[in-house]
């Protein structure tokens, strides 16, 4: 069974049969994608446990030709639906699966217009877990490119009072970044060939099923030599094929030796810079991080919880899938300035988390300082740098998704998230107290608590990598205090005094069965990974170590 | 099961039972239950203890990371050092829980209390008993978060909240030092096993005064200055004292505290091949005594002068790690367990006679009302004041001997600070104990020697406080100094140099600096007994003692170099960089599209003759281009 396509089509098919149910059926909507996202949880789950951790190459492999296009002295033009999972792909592909199932039990508080929210949510869910299982760069693009929809709506509709400049800034920042993708994208399908259908081309094999590695160098021999005849050569988006530098065609903008220069950038360099821009904007990085923000006060509950848990991953996954695995000795020139680059978000996040007074803002510029941390454990090109960043991401995923949730229980509550209206809650809601400390303590990086594993390890491979100098990583390092200022700093302010709410007459309820039924199990996961962070360390290992061979 | 899993393991089980029964667990089992927990372990600990051979052990428990050819596994040491703490920990342990029951019994937190005491023996029995740097990191922050809960436990006082926020980030600061010290220790020797690093420390030919050696144990050091509260991290200590006293007792003076002491006896190779990094711990230790004990001097709180007391002792056994006596600075850290828990404990006594007041101003004697207290506050007083024959006595002159064969105008200094802890010790008790009482009539009223269960472990620990000594009692009085040679394999790599103290010499100085003691508590008896001199009224201090009462001023020192700036730094990024520059740009290129889509806009204004006219304008540029070649020739 084509299990990574279920996974894809299952939500989209879902989405379709919500959009022309008939209204009758609007209150089962919220039930329907509850369902939807629970199969799609169990089918990551089952994916994880049959996942072969020994195994450093993609699993689950599906492919189909889906375009091929003879273009003449341009070559042929190849299109594949590939889809993959491997050690970077599958923590993040699990993670969707789980903050996609809780995020729709929080969207049961949506009350207007459930079928178009439904609807946009599952649409939602089919492109972002596409997007983590696409090989081919075309079909992740498209996955990419196609999230931005749902998104800009769910917030634009669904949104706060300032809903409309919150999505469209949202949608033009990723836009902007996506074009830079775009522009790498064709640069990178016009110098890539594909080894294994150009060999069948030029009759070397009868079938792909024939290939062997023999035949890949060989293909590649004669490419370098320039004796395969140009209508002949396949032109591919695999990003399987890319990282091997004998795959460039000898003359184009992006093959290693082509020296070619654009604004006194190397072409290749300038490539990588672009592909930074492009995924550091969905990441975000300081400085292009301003849409989060606003973007994360004016979206409901459940969109922040995806927002924060997913969407802001595929930055991360982008430089690990794509960035760095076809322009390793790019990415090892620049590592200091990647590295600065996480260094300042670190820290300019958390000063900046550190003066809000809106919960959700804080909580949005923590992010942006915790996903600081994958760009620094990413760009110090270390074995435990790069574990560390894939950690993070995942962790990040669970703990904003339940640092949202909790905002979202109070703003349900009072309709007002400003931290200076709350007081001595610890009294009133013991449990809604106790999730948020365990929360915050496990965000800022206590052990036993994932965030723990994912902060210590990026920040171990920074202070551990040759390419980038100590003190940067000291100055990464005191993100954690600054983390635990900002932190306990919330806490204090609104669990701890005397009891008092501003202008808010009724009594607080504490944890609904709902709320509790969300927030206990990611507390859970955020204890469970970081007691046993082999449980993900395990999946990443032997996919990075052979990424790391490139470098 | 093996033994030395089952002792962390107890209170663990401890900790869930009243943690998530916490309002179901009856208030009478919840203490009895981690009671038993924290016994059960003390148990365990005596039974190895009594059975153990002088051979390390290592129980492994399990692989907890495998990253690239990076291996660190969940496993547990035994040996002399982890023993001796374990003991400590588990016994001062068990008995502050007892304590506890008749303390916190009309608090409506009780099983809460109980949950977190727990959960704090847990954390300390992994710090000390890990048996690599990344389980000691564990159990390191795990105390921070205990000791954060612990003392924001009264949460209602915002006050005491930002106490435990003090606590908890000055203490990261700390572990940030001690985190990337660990880091080094990954890159250099590739493991993080205490057996590992060591033994390729004490193969590879390392030179006294390395560079690396140098900077690991500089930042393990910071990591020590943070938790064990040293200059210029000792801030939170003081402020610490915001929460319920069993917890100042057990956390802030008997265990947590000498954690710091713990990893750099456990490092001793490290430290004795960096002298450089040796020379800092002494000095700092050395001004970190003598600060503390001078504010210790003029404070009215009775909690706040044990804070200090407990800080200045701090200083005392770092300054012994310094010279490298690291066998008597543990030596310290045991006897210091008994008396300052004690000191503690009777202090909560005298709070709980008092109806939670704390202010010695107000006391006064006491010592016919809480005869228990008052005795076993006495030993307790008589011990840290280094008067023989009790235990901080002889704990106390060790350090200052090994500090004498080092440097003598440090071993001067050293005494300096133990005339004034006898002083500010013995004006605590004069003022408390000690002539007529100043409080009000109510509380005169209320006045009543504390439980049993509060009583008892005092007597308990006042045994300890006056026979401690004896455990290590020394050659020249014709003991075997059986701790120090119970220690000795822990040392057995590093190479410590010591000079042999004449004997004749050793005991002078031991006279000189029991002669000051006495003179000082002397001093302290003819101001406060004889004199009847009572401290002044808040705000009335002049001169020195103003800035003494003060603290110097230190935490408005910090105040205005650190907290006022980042917060300056945080709004400045929130209102300036935020909004006026990054958004500025973000919106600036929007609306420069807009702007210049409105004006290109006009240019389709649908008059065919104006679309003619630019298509001749156009072709003729056109044809200029093409044919400028030609034209220019």
């Amino acid at each position: 069974m084509p299990i990574l396509s279920v996974l894809i089509f299952l939500p989209l098919i879902a989405s379709l049969v919500v959009a022309f149910s008939p209204d009758q059926f609007k209150a089962y909507f919220k039930w329907f994608t509850l369902g939807v996202t629970a199969i799609e949880l169990a089918i990551c789950i089952y994916l994880y446990q049959n996942f072969n951790h020994d195994v450093a190459d993609y699993q689950f492999l599906e492919q189909l030709d889906w375009i091929t296009l003879p273009l003449g002295n341009l070559g042929i033009g190849s299109i594949d639906y590939l889809l993959g999972v491997d050690g970077i792909s599958m923590p993040m592909v699990l993670l969707t699966g789980i903050v996609m199932f809780v995020g729709a039990l929080s969207s049961f508080q949506i009350e207007q217009k459930e079928r178009g929210y439904f609807s946009l949510y599952l649409l939602l869910t089919g492109s972002v877990i596409g997007c983590f299982m696409a090989l081919d760069m075309f079909l992740f693009y498209l996955f990419f490119e196609f999230m931005l929809l749902p998104m800009y709506f769910l917030i634009g509709i669904w949104g706060g009072p300032r809903k409309e400049y919150a999505s469209i800034k949202f949608f033009l920042y990723t836009l902007f970044g996506s074009i830079f993708i775009l522009i790498v994208m064709i640069a990178l399908y016009l110098s890539v060939v594909d080894p294994v259908e150009t060999a069948v081309r030029i009759g070397l094999i009868n079938d792909v099923s024939e290939i062997t590695p023999q035949i890949i160098t060989e293909v590649q021999n004669l490419l370098k030599d320039l004796k395969i005849p140009s209508e002949q050569i396949v032109h591919t988006f695999d990003l399987r094929f890319m990282p091997d530098a004998g795959n460039f065609l000898p003359d184009s903008w992006l093959n290693i030796l082509s020296g070619t220069q654009i604004f006194s950038f190397s072409a290749r360099a300038l490539a990588f810079i672009l592909l930074m821009i492009g995924f550091g904007i969905k990441l975000p990085a300081v400085p292009v991080h301003t849409w989060l923000p606003d973007a994360h006060v004016e979206a409901p509950t459940p969109v922040s919880v995806v927002l924060a848990g997913i969407l802001l991953k595929i930055g991360g996954y982008g430089f690990l899938r794509i960035a760095y695995p076809i322009f390793p000795e790019v990415a090892t020139e620049y590592a200091f300035v990647i590295v600065a680059f996480g260094v300042l978000s670190i820290i300019y996040g958390a000063f900046n988390a550190l003066a809000m007074n809106d919960l959700k803002k804080m909580i949005a510029y923590s992010s942006v300082s915790h996903m600081g941390f994958v760009l620094l454990g990413i760009g110090s090109l270390t074995s435990e740098g790069i574990n560390g960043a894939v950690y993070q991401m995942f962790s990040h995923g669970v703990l904003s998704a339940m640092l949202f949730l909790l905002v979202g229980v109070l703003y349900d509550r009072t309709h007002d998230r400003r931290i200076d209206s709350y007081q001595g809650l610890a009294n009133k809601m013991p449990l809604y107290t106790a999730m948020t400390a365990i929360a915050f303590f496990a965000s800022l990086g206590l052990p036993a608590f994932s965030g723990f594993i994912g902060e210590v390890f990026t920040l171990m491979g920074g202070f551990n990598s040759p390419l980038i100098p100590r003190w940067l990583t000291a100055i990464a390092a005191f993100g954690l205090v600054l983390g635990a200022g900002y932190f306990l700093w919330t806490l204090q302010r609104i669990f701890f005094g005397k009891y008092w709410v501003r202008q808010f007459e009724g009594t607080l309820e504490d944890l609904t069965f709902r709320e509790k039924s969300m927030l206990y199990p990611l507390a859970i996961l955020a204890f469970v990974f970081g007691i046993f962070p082999h449980l993900i360390f395990d999946l990443t290992n032997a996919t990075i170590s052979e990424l790391l061979k490139l470098f | 099961m093996s033994l030395i899993t089952l002792i962390p393991l107890f209170p663990l089980i401890g900790f869930l039972i009243n943690g998530i029964g916490f309002r179901h667990v009856p208030k009478s089992l919840a203490g009895i239950i981690s009671s038993a927990a924290a016994f059960a372990s003390f148990a365990c600990a005596l039974t190895l203890f009594l059975g153990f051979n002088g051979q390390p052990q290592i129980v492994h428990l399990f692989d907890w990371i495998t990253v690239g050819t990076l291996n660190i596994s969940m496993s547990f040491q035994l040996d002399q050092l982890s023993l001796l703490m374990l003991l400590i920990i588990t016994g001062v342990g068990t008995l502050i829980h007892i304590y506890s029951i008749g303390y916190m019994s009309h608090d409506e937190g009780f099983g809460k209390f109980f949950a977190f005491l727990n959960l704090f023996l847990f954390f300390m029995l992994l710090l000390v008993m890990g048996s690599n740097y990344v389980v000691m990191f564990i159990g390191w922050e795990g105390v921070g978060l205990c000791s954060y809960l612990l003392i924001g436990f009264w949460n209602k006082n915002s006050n005491y909240g930002n106490a435990a926020r003090k606590a908890f980030i000055m203490n990261r600061i700390g572990d940030l030092g001690f985190l990337l010290g660990i880091f080094l220790i990954i890159n250099h020797f590739g493991s993080v096993e205490y057996s590992e690093v060591f033994s390729k420390i004490a193969e590879g030919g390392y030179s006294s005064g390395d560079k690396t050696l140098f900077y690991i144990t500089i930042l393990l050091f910071i990591g020590a200055m943070g938790k064990s509260a040293q200059i210029p991290l000792y801030t939170w200590l003081p402020d610490a004292m915001a929460g319920p006293t069993p917890v100042s007792a057990l956390i802030h003076a008997a265990t947590m505290v000498t954690a710091g002491i713990y990893m750099i006896i456990r490092s001793n190779i490290m430290y004795s091949l960096a002298p450089e990094t040796l020379d800092i711990v002494a000095w700092v230790g050395l001004a970190t005594a003598l600060l503390a004990a001078s504010i210790g001097l003029f404070q009215n709180d009775i909690k706040k002068v044990l804070a200090y007391s407990t800080v200045s002792q701090l200083g005392y056994m770092f300054m012994g790690l310094g010279v490298m006596a690291y066998s008597s600075s543990f030596f310290h850290v045991m006897t210091h367990a008994f008396f300052k828990a004690l000191l503690f404990l009777g202090a909560g006594s005298v709070i709980h006679a008092m109806s939670d007041e704390q202010d010695i101003r107000s006391m006064g004697g006491l010592r016919k009302k809480l005869p228990i207290t008052f005795i076993t506050f006495l030993i307790a007083t008589i011990a840290i004041s280094g008067i023989p024959p009790f235990a901080g006595f002889f704990s106390k002159d060790e350090i200052l001997a090994h500090v004498f064969e080092h440097n003598k105008l440090m071993w001067a200094f050293g005494v300096l600070g133990s005339i004034m802890t006898s002083f500010y010790m013995f004006r605590l008790l004069f003022l408390t104990f000690f002539g007529e009482f100043r409080g009000t009539e109510k509380q005169k009223h209320h006045l009543h020697e504390s439980p049993i269960a509060m009583t008892a472990p005092l007597m308990i620990l006042a045994v300890l406080s006056a026979i401690g000594g004896f455990f290590n009692f020394p050659h020249i009085f014709g003991g075997h100094a059986s701790l120090a040679a119970f220690m000795e394999p822990l040392f057995e790599q590093s190479a410590i140099e010591h000079v042999a103290v004449d004997e004749s010499l050793e005991i002078t100085l031991m006279i000189v600096s029991v002669v000051a003691a006495l003179l000082s508590a002397g001093v302290a008896y003819f101001i406060y007994v004889v004199k009847k001199t009572v401290p002044v009224a808040e705000g009335e201090e002049t001169g020195l003692q103003k800035v003494i009462y003060n603290k110097y001023y230190i935490d408005e020192l910090y105040d205005t170099l650190f907290v006022k700036p980042i917060t300056a730094l945080s709004n400045f990024f929130r209102e300036v960089i935020e909004f006026l520059v990054i958004d500025l740009i973000v919106e600036g290129v929007g609306k420069l599209v807009k702007t210049l889509s409105s004006e290109v806009r006009l240019l389709q204004n649908g008059t065919t003759g104006y679309y003619i006219f630019a298509m001749v304008l156009s072709i003729a540029a056109i044809l200029v281009w093409s044919l400028k070649s030609f034209l220019l020739g």
